[in-house]
């Protein structure tokens, strides 16, 4: 795995987009909340300002269970996919959750949204494990080594499906009335500790090959992810954070960062009011209550020591376009960064080579 | 084209029935054609999005993607004569109902490998998002073969398969009703679902997604009279219809159902020539595509259960004896009568081949490619789906499309208007949900 150039200081941004914002209390902008029929428009708005905007890719928390706050929440590969023929250029990631799905359906809904985007697929990687997300699907929660082992299984099993086609499987040869080469298709057997799949996927291989996986450094996937989400409440802890995955094997590394701007009136006075009913509890995450320029100023500083950052802003419809509006203005101004070039890959957006197929190395052994 | 052409009158005549026209787009298999010229990539969303707005302007009903969980295979190969290969279908259609503003979107999703919760959040999540155009074609497999991707592969007794899914839908409606009445939760708690969920969507424009059902079986009809609200039935010959019709109406009857709280639309492949024999020509030349004389040895091989690849497909059939092991399922959904007995039935081709002195493709060609069961001009077609509808034999037909864009086309631009000319087929939208466009009754 290529190191990043601590030199170039580019940072790539990704805009976490469920539901109203961060904040337990992100209420809908007046006027605008719906009933159940506003729920398809305002999410056509949020990810075609964040497209517009120039972010790098937009996030779908997810859980299936109805938000705590209260509300409706449909699920995050669905939600995706329905933007996928909306935009062109901004990276789709649903959360999806390795212990409550099944682990070929997973593979197969996202080797489908990249087909869908044209490559823009990526996927960050769940594990809910508490007894009501278990009890969706009528299993129990696991301990925590059967959890990790079970992550890295379904991450596992959803690479060895991304690769069960090879890009040149399909050959439509008319004299001999192929349409596939039987050798370029297979099965995958893998053997998990609480599953096994057989393979090959039902899907062809995604266009990126293998869509982007983000992990949450607390799931100890940077092995295995693309791109590690990193937490920690101060500058200090990011950067240790962010040395520690890079460490672990993760090419990219990403902070995660909440925000709540000065918006007419003082950033403070508005997480105060919405404090009021119902508090946002430290996330363990690095938090930012002011003004966009001294945002802009964190991200400079973030941008020494991680390649990245997801936004998670308190309240969607004020936070975003002042997101779009003056922060990511100024970062681009920096050279800081690049909105993605339409029609291009996650991947290429990224900087991510696009992976070779193990199962061509395989089948013919670079000399 | 005169009214009076068409229909005779029954006790059953309804002269303003409308048809209904879904297409069933199953993605693989042998029944697109993949060796023309301008056919299109089987998995690039612009395929899709085009056939879909196709569709829209013709003012279909719906949209139906079509799914299995395991590629077929052939001797444990994976079977390379077919299009194989297709996307993840609430994935594609959530994906088309950004693309779309009309057209129902039904997915195909099977009850034995799926989580009733986690399964009725993705259709209600389409559902919602589109607007109220979703559908779920509710289907059922017990072999281990496909189980063999799953976390509990092959743990369903064939017998049993229905009685899971009508668990599995009763507790996939009880979620839509908790979504529809605010909170509360769902819980079962039987050998065959468990779980304890809540609605995370709030209910459609439509309430929910029009359910689909297409076993033909005993079960089948009962699961469909139960809670279906389309039959996507097998019945396309008139007399088979008809009978399929009155004998799923009897069924709604004794579960409280009026007789049309249910559509029928069997599946069909329809051929439109610009003449009788145009359409004819047609239908034959299609017929010897979908059976490649490489297509007909491996259909053998199925039977034989051994490599054939030596044998000529324009000669007489193998004379060696076929392997004792039945029929595997691995080339796809092979209903299980006819998963037995494969000895007899090799017994019976080859009577019928010597008898008529048929060669392997000739044969099979024969036993396994079926007539498409509409063929004609677009005035003949339009004539005879009248008829269907007038007479409540069916109410309308999933097309099943074996050229694209051109068989599709052909219905859109050709049959469709004649249709609007009998005053059987809508001339534009009066809805925006795929309830109303099946004028179904509301919940």
């Amino acid at each position: 795995m290529t190191s990043p150039d601590p030199g170039s200081r580019r940072l790539h941004l990704a805009l976490e987009a469920d539901g109203h914002g961060a904040h337990p209390a992100a209420a809908p902008a007046p006027g605008t909340e719906p009933g159940p029929g506003g729920i398809a428009p305002a999410l056509r708005r949020a990810v075609a300002a964040a497209e517009a905007g120039g972010f790098t890719l937009v996030t779908f928390g997810d859980g299936p269970l109805p938000p705590r706050g209260g509300g409706w929440r449909p699920e995050a590969g669905t939600r995706a996919a329905f933007v996928a023929t909306l935009t062109d250029r901004i990276g789709l990631a649903p959360t999806l959750h390795t212990t409550v799905t099944e682990p070929f359906h997973l593979a197969t809904q996202l080797a489908s949204l990249d087909h869908a985007s044209n490559g823009r697929a990526a996927w960050v990687v769940g594990a809910a494990n508490d007894a009501d997300a278990h009890a969706t699907i009528g299993s129990r929660p696991l301990d925590a080594g059967a959890l990790h082992r079970e992550t890295t299984d379904v991450v596992d099993a959803a690479r060895a499906l991304w690769d069960s086609w090879e890009d040149d499987a399909v050959v439509k040869d008319v004299p001999t009335g192929r349409f596939l080469d039987w050798h370029k298709v297979h099965h995958v057997d893998f053997e998990g500790a609480r599953f096994t799949v057989k393979g090959p996927l039902i899907t062809p291989r995604p266009p990126q090959g293998q869509v982007v996986v983000l992990a949450p450094d607390t799931l100890r996937l940077a092995d295995r992810a693309d791109i590690a989400l990193v937490t920690g409440p101060d500058t200090a802890a990011v950067a240790s954070a962010a040395a520690a995955a890079r460490a672990a094997g993760a090419p990219l590394v990403l902070a995660e960062v909440e925000v709540l701007l000065d918006a007419g009136r003082p950033a403070a006075e508005r997480l105060a009011r919405l404090d009021d009913t119902a508090p946002w509890e430290p996330a363990g995450r690095l938090r930012h209550i002011g003004s966009a320029a001294g945002l802009v100023a964190l991200l400079r500083e973030l941008a020494g020591h991680v390649d990245g950052v997801r936004l998670h802003p308190a309240e969607l419809h004020t936070d975003l376009p002042l997101l779009t509006g003056q922060v990511l203005p100024a970062l681009a101004a920096d050279g800081l960064h690049r909105p993605p070039r339409p029609g291009a890959t996650l991947r290429e957006t990224l900087g991510l080579p696009r992976p070779a197929n193990r199962f061509a190395r395989a089948a013919t052994p670079t000399p | 084209m005169p009214e009076a052409a068409h229909g005779t009158a029954t006790p059953d005549h309804d002269p303003t029935a409308q048809v209904h026209l879904g297409v069933f787009f199953t993605g693989v298999g042998p029944q697109l054609i993949w060796t023309q010229p301008d056919s299109p990539s089987h998995t690039a969303i612009e395929t899709f999005v085009d056939v879909a707005r196709l569709l829209e302007r013709g003012l279909f009903d719906a949209f139906f993607l079509g799914e299995g969980l395991r590629v077929r295979e052939n001797r444990g190969r994976i079977f390379d004569l077919d299009i194989a290969g297709r996307p993840d279908a609430i994935t594609q259609l959530s994906a088309l109902a950004g693309a779309t503003s009309r057209i129902g979107l039904v997915a195909t999703q099977n009850t034995t490998y799926n989580f009733p919760a986690d399964l009725a959040r993705r259709l209600a999540s389409l559902d919602l998002l589109s607007g109220g155009r979703a559908g779920w074609n509710v289907v059922t497999t017990d072999n281990a073969w496909t189980g063999a991707n799953f976390r509990h592969g092959g743990w369903l007794p064939h017998e049993r398969r229905y009685e899971r899914a009508t668990a599995f839908v009763e507790a996939a409606k009880a979620l839509w009703a908790a979504g529809a009445g605010g909170t509360g939760e769902v819980v079962r708690d039987t050998d065959l679902v468990r779980l304890r969920a809540s609605a995370t969507v709030p209910p459609s424009p439509q309430g929910r997604p029009v359910i689909f059902q297409a076993g033909d079986s005993d079960g089948g009809r009962e699961l469909a009279a139960a809670h279906a609200d389309v039959v996507f039935s097998a019945n396309t010959d008139y007399e088979k219809a008809l009978a399929y019709a009155t004998d799923l109406r009897s069924r709604l009857a004794r579960y409280g159902r009026p007789a049309d709280a249910v559509r029928i639309l069997p599946g069909a492949m329809v051929v439109v020539g610009d003449t009788a024999e145009d359409a004819e020509d047609k239908a034959r030349w299609l017929r010897e595509e979908q059976v490649s004389p490489p297509r007909a040895i491996a259909f053998l091989e199925q039977y034989w259960g051994t490599d054939l690849s030596a044998w000529d497909p324009d000669g007489p059939l193998p004379d060696i004896e076929p392997s004792e092991a039945e029929l595997d399922p691995s080339r796809g959904t092979i209903p299980i009568e006819e998963r037995t007995g494969k000895l007899a039935q090799i017994r019976k081709w080859r009577e019928l081949a010597a008898e008529r002195d048929l060669s392997i493709v000739q044969l099979v060609r024969e036993v396994s490619a079926r007539r498409p069961p509409f063929v004609g001009t677009a005035a003949q077609i339009a004539d005879e789906w009248t008829r269907y509808v007038r007479t409540r034999a069916a109410d309308g037909f999933n097309i099943v499309p074996h050229l694209l864009p051109s068989s599709l086309t052909d219905i859109v631009d050709k049959v469709v208007p004649e249709l609007q000319e009998r005053g059987a087929y809508r001339t534009a939208y009066e809805g925006t949900t795929l309830r109303e466009h099946l004028a179904l009754p509301p919940l």
